[in-house]
């Protein structure tokens, strides 16, 4: 049995996304240069590690819509900590992440101990989270951060960006996470099918917890990494990130309906969007014809797959 | 000699390099039930497929009525007149009994867009009192209890005049009266001159309702014969290629000591004072009718739904059981009987459906040692003889009884002490009945104790050492195997009599 971090399905996906980019490196000469794909990677990274989350949040078979406000709130708290001169740079990332895991516990618990319906659960959450960051920061951005706070988004290191080198380290946590891990097995056998996981032994509820929780961790790393690229931390940051970052999991092959799906998928996902976005912006198509053209393919991905699975 | 309705001839197909049907030929005369044998895997379903126009064939002939049938699409061979009742029921539960019949018909018998209800019950109505249905038509399916949607289904297959019903393994979920209310409306049909292909595994059913009997044996045909020509050892040899000397194994060991002790276990509702000690080495053969409240013992005892006051001892020690986890780690281990939603994650491998409840034996730290894990899981899955490409093949493409043997697997790595096997036979051919007969004898002389649930009493006759009766939740008869018989367990199993008689 032969070990790759892409398994056969998703050819389908890497090819598409091969043919994209040689496409558009025809159309525009300045696509394949390195530093058109350095702007490409950077500005993935954030909807990426969204992706990655909601991507073990699918795989359950539960769905996380407070993405976006969930990434607000914990950018505002992030920055509110960041001032110049007040903490080092260690104390707003942790409470950052903290405010991320927060909600995520909060989703976690309520989805685990009501057994409402994680769309409707998160669907409120997405409202308190985006109401809390507006509270919390008064409903203006905060700004005057530190240097060493604004090169989390801003700074390079041997020359690549720091938001790249973060996406790389969280998607080799992600998929080790889900492919080597007890958790990671876990997480496939309850969206594969609940009520055998729980006779298996399996303590769905933790799992689930977990889930949540690592997903609200990874949009808050997101958050800190937005706040401090555009240093500021804005109450109205990331609204809509949470499609993305599920579209970006669906393109990548993760099943709505849970219990299949890898972190490979997903960041080609994630990628697939970036490249037709910024490909669409060099040849100056207006962004109204790039949100018809992300749907397509959104539908066309799903389309393909689908009738790949049938017999 | 009654005339011939459906004629094959030489039917062949291959999957790839597989040659599932080889030069089949099969030929149903009006009012006939003509029953279809072979183990898993013998090319039944695919026969069945090509016959409902699922697949095409690569060769062969079908007529139907001296026409023959060529276009191989289910509506083309719905209008010609062969019918399939697939084993899962395919209907709109929210929807009424007559809803149902005549779904995708609705313009039809209403004569307008606008769809007539009244006239469509009335009309569905007269179809199951044709075929000695006594349900209303404005039921709704939720209502009905699986065999009556079963009959609903029959009776929505005559009401398209089918000429030839195909029942694919019809009292696989079905209680013992319900076969009796199915067995009649077949014999309804017979008399209609509707011709039927049953496949079943439970033999006696075979015998009881079969006038001709066909074997196929790995896609070859086997042979024709009428039923009343033919005993179980000839069928049983003739499906698995090979005599069977005895079906159930002797026992090599005698039972120990006293390993379980359950006293005054009761769930209102589901079950009420059940007392029973299982012994180190000894099968317990749990018999009653379907709906006794056998399964919901099991599930208590398992720990997926907790019982509401008794206790249950293990080797002396008091377990407090409130989900499977705790039975896991105290040693108790539950086959379910429902394999495809409770035993196994179908989407799922081999390898991760069998170690999935023993984990934590294969990692450290939450991490899975892979080479140990895959290692554990090929010797078992050897061991059990799981016939599979693999253990990373997914679950849904094995036979019935390899994922039998899968959930079984999944079980037994997690080293139980207690075994509980809920129909562990259900839908599994005689071939890999017969290694899980093995496999509980194997259990019973590591000194494990079995509880054997079970609605086919020659199984519980053949493999127990005593044998506990429920009936209506409550515990009715605990037998020593020498002073029970299938009529005794009827008996007790039988509600409203006898309850004055327990000691």
């Amino acid at each position: 049995m032969k070990k790759t971090a892409i398994k056969p399905g998703q050819y389908g996906i890497l090819i598409a996304f091969i043919i994209i980019c040689i496409v558009l490196a025809f159309a525009s000469p300045k696509f394949l240069t390195l530093p058109n794909i350095r702007i490409i990677l950077t500005q993935v990274s954030i909807n990426a590690l969204l992706a990655f989350g909601v991507t073990f949040v699918i795989i359950t078979g539960g769905i996380d819509l407070s993405l976006g406000s969930v990434l607000a709130v914990s950018g505002v708290v992030a920055a509110t900590f960041a001032h110049p001169d007040t903490y080092p740079v260690i104390v707003p990332v942790c409470m950052g992440l903290l405010a991320g895991a927060a909600f995520g516990l909060f989703n976690g618990v309520i989805i685990t101990k009501s057994k409402v319906p994680p769309f409707i659960v998160t669907l409120g959450t997405m409202t308190i989270a985006r109401g809390l960051a507006l509270i919390f920061s008064k409903g203006r951005p905060v700004s005057n951060l530190s240097d060493s706070f604004n090169f989390i988004g801003g700074g390079q290191i041997a020359g690549i960006p720091f938001p790249i080198i973060i996406l790389i380290f969280a998607f080799i946590i992600c998929s080790l996470i889900l492919n080597k891990t007890v958790w990671g097995r876990y997480m496939y056998a309850i969206g594969g099918n609940e009520l055998a996981a729980k006779a298996s032994g399996i303590n769905v509820g933790k799992i689930k917890m977990l889930v949540y929780i690592l997903c609200g961790v990874l949009t808050a790393v997101g958050g800190i990494l937005l706040t401090s690229r555009i240093t500021t931390g804005q109450p109205n940051a990331g609204q809509g990130f949470e499609l993305d970052a599920i579209a970006a999991a669906i393109i990548g092959g993760t099943s709505t309906a849970g219990g299949k799906g890898t972190m490979a998928g997903t960041l080609l996902g994630a990628l697939i969007i970036g490249v037709i976005s910024n490909g669409l912006d060099l040849l100056n198509v207006s962004s109204y014809y790039q949100q018809l053209a992300m749907g397509v393919i959104i539908i066309a991905a799903v389309v393909l797959d689908s009738s790949k699975n049938k017999p | 000699m009654p005339s011939t309705i459906l004629q094959v001839k030489n039917l062949s197909k291959s999957f790839g390099e597989n040659k599932v049907l080889n030069a089949i030929s099969f030929l149903l005369r009006k009012g006939e039930v003509h029953a279809l044998m072979g183990e898993n895997g013998a090319g039944k379903s695919t026969f069945m497929k090509i016959l409902a126009g699922l697949l095409q064939p690569d060769e062969g002939d079908i007529e139907l009525n001296g026409q023959p049938l060529n276009k191989f699409d289910p509506l083309a061979h719905q209008k010609a007149g062969i019918a399939m009742i697939h084993q899962e029921i395919m209907m709109v539960p929210n929807l009424t009994a007559g809803q149902n019949i005549f779904l995708g018909r609705e313009k039809e018998i209403s004569g307008s867009f606008w769809v007539n209800n009244e006239k469509l019950h009335r009309k569905a109505d007269d179809i199951l009192k044709q075929t000695g249905l006594h349900i209303n038509a404005g039921t709704k399916m939720q209502d009905l209890s699986l065999a009556e949607m079963q009959m609903v289904e029959i009776a929505k297959a005559v009401s398209y005049d089918a000429q030839v019903i195909i029942m694919d393994e019809p009292t696989s979920a079905i209680s013992d009266r319900e076969v009796e209310k199915l067995f009649g409306m077949i014999r309804n049909l017979k008399e209609k001159g509707v011709g039927i292909i049953y496949i079943s595994h439970k033999m006696d059913e075979i015998f009881r309702i079969a006038d001709t009997i066909t074997v196929l044996r790995d896609g070859q045909y086997i042979g024709t014969d009428a039923a009343d020509k033919l005993d179980y050892d000839t069928l049983v040899t003739r499906m698995v290629g090979r005599k069977i000397e005895t079906l159930y194994p002797e026992a090599g060991t005698q039972p120990g000591e006293v390993l379980l002790q359950v006293r005054d276990f009761s769930l209102p509702g589901k079950f009420d004072n059940i007392s029973f000690d299982l012994h180190k080495g000894e099968v317990l053969g749990v018999a009653g009718l379907m709906g006794a409240g056998r399964t919901e013992i099991a599930l208590s005892l398992y720990g997926m739904q907790p019982a509401a006051s008794g206790t249950i001892r293990l080797n002396d020690k008091m377990l407090q059981l409130k989900t499977p986890r705790d039975a896991i780690r105290e040693g108790i281990g539950y086959v379910s009987e429902d394999r495809k939603s409770v035993g196994l994650i179908t989407s799922l491998s081999i390898r991760q459906n069998m170690s999935l409840a023993s984990l934590g034996t294969f990692s450290g730290n939450g991490w899975i040692r892979q080479q140990e894990e895959r290692k554990a899981i090929e010797q078992k899955s050897a061991e059990l003889q799981i016939k599979s490409s693999g253990i990373s093949q997914p679950v849904s493409a094995l036979s019935g009884g390899n994922q039998q043997k899968v959930a079984l697997g999944k079980v037994l790595l997690a080293n139980p002490e207690v075994v509980i096997l809920d129909e562990p036979t259900r839908g599994v051919d005689i071939g890999a009945k017969f290694e899980i007969y093995k496999l509980i004898r194997q259990l019973t002389s590591e000194g494990k104790g079995v509880i054997l649930i079970s609605s086919e009493l020659p199984e519980i006759l053949g493999l127990s050492n005593r044998i506990m009766v429920i009936a209506e939740g409550k515990q009715t008869a605990l037998l020593p195997r020498n002073e029970a018989t299938q009529e005794i367990i009827m008996k007790y199993a039988t509600p409203g009599q006898l309850h004055a008689q327990i000691t």
